[in-house]
């Protein structure tokens, strides 16, 4: 085999391994819709994060706004601290209110972002205080219980 | 009956100190390839060449194998989701799977056997044939000539297969679930996009793959270099490149994987 013809077989074999590295960077992975945007960083406290991880989207309206930075216990007041980085171009008033959701009935665990009216900005640094905790299962099903229970009772004594 | 327990317990020593020796040896052998790195680098086209053997003649059997385990991923992958009505998450479990562990570990493991061995044999062959002593006489270094281009050539090539490979089987996972099963094409890719983190993952799948062509070809060299120059010496050095790859490929992944995804 040729010179030539050895370079340009490592050259292709190269430029595919490139390739396909940058096929599974923008194509399988999330490179080209959360890359190198600036973002700022607010917190918010959460009664209960149910199944909420680092990485979980942050979306407003259905849109993806931003990423969960870090999940901490909060000692002092028994509650999650979530650190949430924001994308730049993206600004939410004051009021926000912050509440855990889930995509479908078994799907991952998003915060649900909800402006407010208020015509001061949330800064970088600043915290949520509206927030909504996710709906545990267990307490729903209790509290249903419950209530049946409650019902129940009440439909006696009649 | 001390006569006949004496000798094995004997040979048991004298294993263990061979291992050690050769354990040492080997540590030698990578230390001195690094420190000729230098040489093999100023002649780029001793690396190129190398390039051509250990990587594009494995392209073929990476592509291939890349697209069946993709495929087969997809119909397994298929099976098991439906039961739960997740196969939405086709795309996340077929890209998640080859991208942390298949693509590096399936590819590796094809790597230390097809290429590997051939090394192991090529230099064995080389020792067993004086041709690395008649490079010595003529004062040539055969570690700077011959073993640390095909060092350098076997570190570069591993991620690059390993990408190929990752890539392939998710394009085989998509061939089967999306275009044959009919998964929706739409949740397909956008669920894998927001699963699969470019750093947490891909980046990961890359480091694990470097460290596998690191060690493949340190063991398949070393083989080849410390193999008895008899066609014996070479036939067995060359099991054990691929025996001992092997198995270093699945105790590195075990360790590189409990580092690198606990947690999450």
């Amino acid at each position: 085999m040729g010179r030539s013809m050895l370079d340009l077989w490592v050259g292709i074999f190269v430029v595919a391994g490139m390739a396909a590295l940058v096929i599974l960077a923008f194509k399988v992975g999330n490179m080209s819709s959360m890359g190198s945007s600036e973002t700022y960083e607010i917190s918010a406290n959460f009664d209960n994060i149910g199944g909420l991880k680092p990485r979980a989207p942050i979306k407003s309206a259905g849109v993806v706004v931003g990423r969960v930075t870090s999940i901490e216990f909060n000692n002092e007041r028994f509650t999650a601290k979530v650190k949430m980085a924001v994308e730049k171009n993206f600004k939410f008033p004051k009021d926000t209110t912050a509440s855990i959701l889930t995509s479908g009935l078994l799907g991952e665990q998003y915060i649900g972002l909800e402006g407010g009216g208020d015509d001061q900005m949330l800064k970088a640094g600043d915290s949520i205080r509206l927030t909504q905790s996710a709906v545990v299962l267990e307490k729903l099903i209790s509290q249903f219980l419950f209530d049946k229970a409650a019902e129940g009772g009440d439909a006696k004594k009649k | 009956m001390p006569h006949r327990t004496l000798p094995s317990i004997r040979r048991i020593g004298a294993n263990a100190i061979d291992v050690v020796l050769r354990l040492g040896f080997a540590a030698r052998f990578i230390g001195l390839t690094l420190a000729h790195s230098g040489t093999s680098f100023a002649r780029p086209r001793l690396i190129i060449r190398e390039l051509y053997y250990t990587g594009v003649l494995s392209l073929i059997i990476i592509l291939v194998s890349g697209l069946f385990v993709g495929m087969v991923l997809g119909l397994q992958g298929y099976q098991t989701l439906t039961t739960y009505g997740s196969e939405s998450a086709l795309g996340v479990l077929v890209a998640l799977s080859l991208v942390r562990e298949l693509g590096p570990v399936v590819s590796a493991l094809l790597f230390a056997s097809r290429a590997g061995s051939a090394m192991t044999a090529e230099i064995g062959l080389m020792k067993a044939t004086e041709q690395l002593s008649a490079m010595e006489m003529m004062a040539v270094d055969p570690i700077a000539r011959v073993v640390a281009p095909r060092f350098w050539a076997g570190v570069i090539s591993m991620p690059l297969l390993a990408a190929m490979f990752s890539a392939m089987g998710i394009f085989g996972g998509y061939v089967i679930g999306v275009v044959l099963i009919g998964v929706d094409e739409g949740s397909f890719w956008s669920q894998m996009q927001g699963a699969v983190d470019v750093r947490e993952d891909i980046v990961n799948g890359v480091i694990k793959s470097f460290v596998f062509g690191v060690a493949v070809t340190w063991i398949a060299l070393f083989e080849g270099y410390d193999a008895p120059p008899t066609a014996e010496g070479v036939s067995g050095a060359t099991t054990r490149t691929v025996v001992t790859s092997s198995l270093a490929i699945l105790g590195l992944d075990f360790i590189l994987t409990s580092f690198m995804f606990r947690g999450m």
